[in-house]
């Protein structure tokens, strides 16, 4: 009998396909001095260094958050087949265990050790009162929550900053040791050249970057054993669990699009350019037409349309999360059908003037096949485009998952995502006083998300773009 | 010149027949009237007549593309595709699954959206323009890096945020403008106002980093340097040359949003209830009315391709060096 059955969502598997894909770039690259220059130009720059850092930590959630599982049900009576619970969860639900499971009533507020809403309370004497009862969870280990709260949050904060400090020592010695070894240099001087910043690569950076990020999580972890840091939601959910859960649906919309969009705005962009003709005339109308129809009523019709056969044919799908899941892989084509566009305007384009360089002609008078200038000469002279493009539509993406999501024609209401937590929170903003955490937390992780990618996509085109140096 | 827009006008028609064909094709085929039927009667407990009842009130339940039983012209003219696609060629967009008459809504939602985009489009072009200008007044020294920087973070921040948190300040806790709503001739400006800061302050991000690119990559032209070797001050330098010459990429690739004003804003409408199109379209979605959003689909396209047709006049307008032949 096994504990647990794994699941394979397709964007799960799209995503360990990105991954492959990514790790065989990197090791192509590793062996390339020529491809390895811009990334080093990339690392020397600060706000390259923090981004990429910040950036790789919601990363490291998401493909935590990727892997799925269903663990076995109890089993009634011998010999009976072993069933699996429908509730799909991810290794990342188990690392952060008691934030899924500290679930309250109703709405309740950021550290509150009371619920939002008053409540006919029974006291021993059978009397009864309205007042806001306590929480079952958040702060239910203070006896007199008004009193000794400011003091436990205080205290709390301390210790998890020790955590940190610790840690962060840590980081810092073995960063020092291992730049000593790499540099050949004794551990105290390689510590003095990381604090006056004098390697080429901000180390400085680094160390505060990843210093706030632990501090994040420490402070959370230890929070979060007490209080519910963002507070609870309408069903009593943990906001900062939601808000974290969050980050896989907003990762896979940024990078996903673009990976289903690609092959086509390789192969069309390349091939209008390069054999221009009625090929070119065929590829363009394609493309004026489809970026002439605006986005999101596209996008709007196609989810629509979705959700009409999702319904007449709901037998396909066995959980909950591989309904939502093939609801989130379609958003993710028909967006990479609205933005394939742009990408295959400036391929083609790039294409144009790539070909009519000598090396192309050097290898046309040499009886070198199509085929082969396409992928040995064309290629590699537009991928700087592409990666450019990539990173420049992330953040893009992510935020148009928020809105999509407000009109209804977003991911699936039962996958957790920003867009969701908005669209949940606004029908709140009436009430008073206001529920407002959801919409805080929801829009400080989409913040830093898109800021650090801002940023990246920057220092990746000042990298990348030889127009820019 | 004339030529040149007729010939374009001629090159949009393919283009438009291609859009109606993906519509038809994503409205008809893709998801049968049947489909549509059952979404709006129930997906359970629907009988066939039912079903057969909606199609008939609707004009769906002829053939698609051909109609054997008919005579003559009527078998390509007594069709859905027909009916319901060629007909918005000449801006007949017939009747919503509710009955409503498209083209008479759409008619009388367009003004409330233009009040709100056209300031949107107009006074933000005039700040980011100003913000950039700013910029690369000061390049290269700490006012324009924090402005970049402050640029970087504004576009970082989510679009609804603006919104949900300008209606929290402005209206809940400062009382200063209705929080949403919308009322006729010289009344309805202040319920303008909220909508069209937020747009403003919304785009202030992107565009007036987008500007300073622009203005630089101006300012790094051998003319600019003859203008300063000239003696030239920085200002009327800025002004003179760099401003006069950055504006045609700007107007340019501004132009082609002016006709989309006419959609106005999905989102900012929705949530300020404004009665325009963008809140209209919206509300199709949510009620699942295919005919509401198959118009705005068409009407969205058209509008493009003539923002693109008036961009390519706009070139021949602000720059003598290019005509058109």
């Amino acid at each position: 009998m096994m504990l647990f059955k794994p699941v394979l969502l397709w964007t799960d598997m799209l995503l360990w396909l990105l991954l492959a894909g990514v790790a065989f770039y990197a090791w192509r690259v590793r062996q390339r001095e020529h491809l390895l220059q811009p990334w080093r130009r990339l690392l020397r720059s600060r706000s390259g260094v923090a981004s990429a850092v910040v950036l790789l930590a919601f990363v490291a959630v998401g493909v935590l958050d990727s892997l799925h599982f269903r663990l076995s049900l109890e089993k009634q009576g011998n010999g009976a087949e072993t069933h699996y619970s429908p509730e799909v969860l991810s290794v990342f639900d188990l690392m952060v265990g008691p934030l899924r499971k500290q679930v309250e009533k109703t709405y309740s507020a950021p550290f509150a050790a009371q619920l939002y809403t008053k409540e006919t309370i029974e006291l021993p004497g059978g009397k009864q009162v309205r007042d806001y009862p306590r929480l079952k969870f958040g702060g239910a280990h203070l006896r007199e929550p008004a009193q000794e709260q400011a003091g436990d949050v205080a205290a709390t904060a301390l210790q998890g900053s020790v955590y940190a400090l610790v840690l962060c020592g840590g980081l810092a010695t073995v960063l020092a040791l291992w730049l000593a070894r790499r540099r050949s240099i004794s551990p105290g001087a390689a510590w003095t050249m990381i604090r006056q910043g004098r390697d080429e690569i901000p180390w400085r950076t680094f160390l505060a970057t990843i210093g706030l990020l632990v501090l994040f999580v420490c402070l959370s972890m230890v929070f979060s054993a007490k209080y519910h840091i963002f507070g609870t939601d309408k069903v009593g959910q943990d906001v900062f669990y939601l808000a974290l859960k969050s980050i896989r649906t907003g990762l896979m919309i940024g990078t996903l699009t673009t990976l289903v969009m690609l092959p086509f705005a390789l192969l069309l962009g390349i091939m209008a350019g390069y054999f221009r003709g009625w090929v070119d005339d065929v590829i363009q109308y394609t493309y004026t037409t489809l970026s002439s129809i605006p986005g999101v009523l596209l996008i709007a019709a196609a989810v629509l349309i979705l959700q009409v056969y999702m319904d007449s044919n709901q037998e396909l799908f066995d959980t909950v999360a591989a309904r939502a899941d093939i609801r989130l892989l379609f958003l993710c084509v028909i967006l990479g059908i609205t933005s394939w566009t742009g990408l295959c305007r400036l391929l083609r384009g790039e294409t144009l003037k790539v070909r009519e360089m000598e090396f192309i002609q050097a290898a046309t008078a040499f009886g070198v096949g199509h085929f082969r200038i396409i992928a040995r000469h064309i290629l590699p002279n537009v991928m700087h485009i592409v990666l450019i493009s990539i990173v420049l539509d992330f953040s893009a993406l992510v935020l148009a998952e928020a809105v999509l999501s407000y009109v209804g024609v977003g991911v699936d209401p039962a996958m957790q995502s920003w867009g969701n937590m908005i669209n949940g929170a606004r029908l709140e903003m009436a009430r008073e006083p206001m529920v407002w955490w959801s919409l805080l937390a929801a829009f400080v992780f989409m913040f830093v998300l898109v800021l650090s990618a801002n940023l990246f996509s920057d220092r990746v085109r000042d990298a990348f773009d030889p127009r820019v140096r | 010149m004339i030529n040149y827009i007729i010939r374009r006008i001629l090159y949009a028609i393919p283009i438009l027949i291609g859009v109606n064909l993906l519509t038809f094709a994503l409205f008809f085929v893709v998801n049968t009237p049947d489909n549509m039927a059952r979404i709006h009667l129930g997906v359970k407990h629907v009988t066939p007549e039912a079903i057969a009842k909606w199609k008939h009130e609707r004009g769906y339940d002829k053939p698609l593309m051909w109609n054997s039983a008919a005579q003559g012209a009527k078998q390509a003219s007594d069709t859905i595709f027909f009916e319901k696609s060629v007909g918005m060629f000449a801006f007949d967009f017939g009747r919503s699954d509710e009955g409503r008459d498209i083209a008479h809504d759409i008619k009388t939602r367009m003004w409330p959206s233009l009040a709100i985009a056209l300031p949107v489009f107009l006074v933000g072009l005039a700040v980011n323009i100003t913000f950039a200008m700013l910029m690369a007044f000061f390049r290269a020294t700490y006012i324009d890096l924090s402005g970049v920087v402050l640029c970087v973070a504004m576009m970082s921040i989510s679009g609804l945020f603006y919104i949900i948190g300008g209606q929290y300040l402005v209206s809940k806790l400062l009382h200063l403008t209705p929080i949403s709503g919308f009322d006729a001739g010289s009344n309805a400006l202040k319920f303008i106002i909220l909508p069209v800061v937020i747009g403003v302050i919304g785009g202030i991000g992107s565009g007036a980093r987008w500007y300073r690119t622009i203005f630089l990559e101006e300012a790094s032209r051998d003319y600019v340097r003859t203008a300063r070797a000239k003696g030239l001050s920085e200002l009327s330098v800025l002004f003179g040359h760099v401003l006069k010459n950055a504006m045609i990429p700007i107007l340019t690739g501004a132009v082609v949003v002016i006709p989309l004003l006419f959609m106005g804003s999905l989102i900012s409408e929705s949530f300020f209830g404004i009665p325009g199109l963008g809140s209209y379209t919206i509300d199709a979605i949510n009620a699942q009315d295919f005919a509401i959003v198959r118009a705005m689909v068409f009407l969205g396209s058209v509008l493009y391709i003539v923002g693109l047709i008036l961009t390519d006049i706009s070139y021949t307008l602000v720059d003598p060096r290019i005509r058109l032949e």
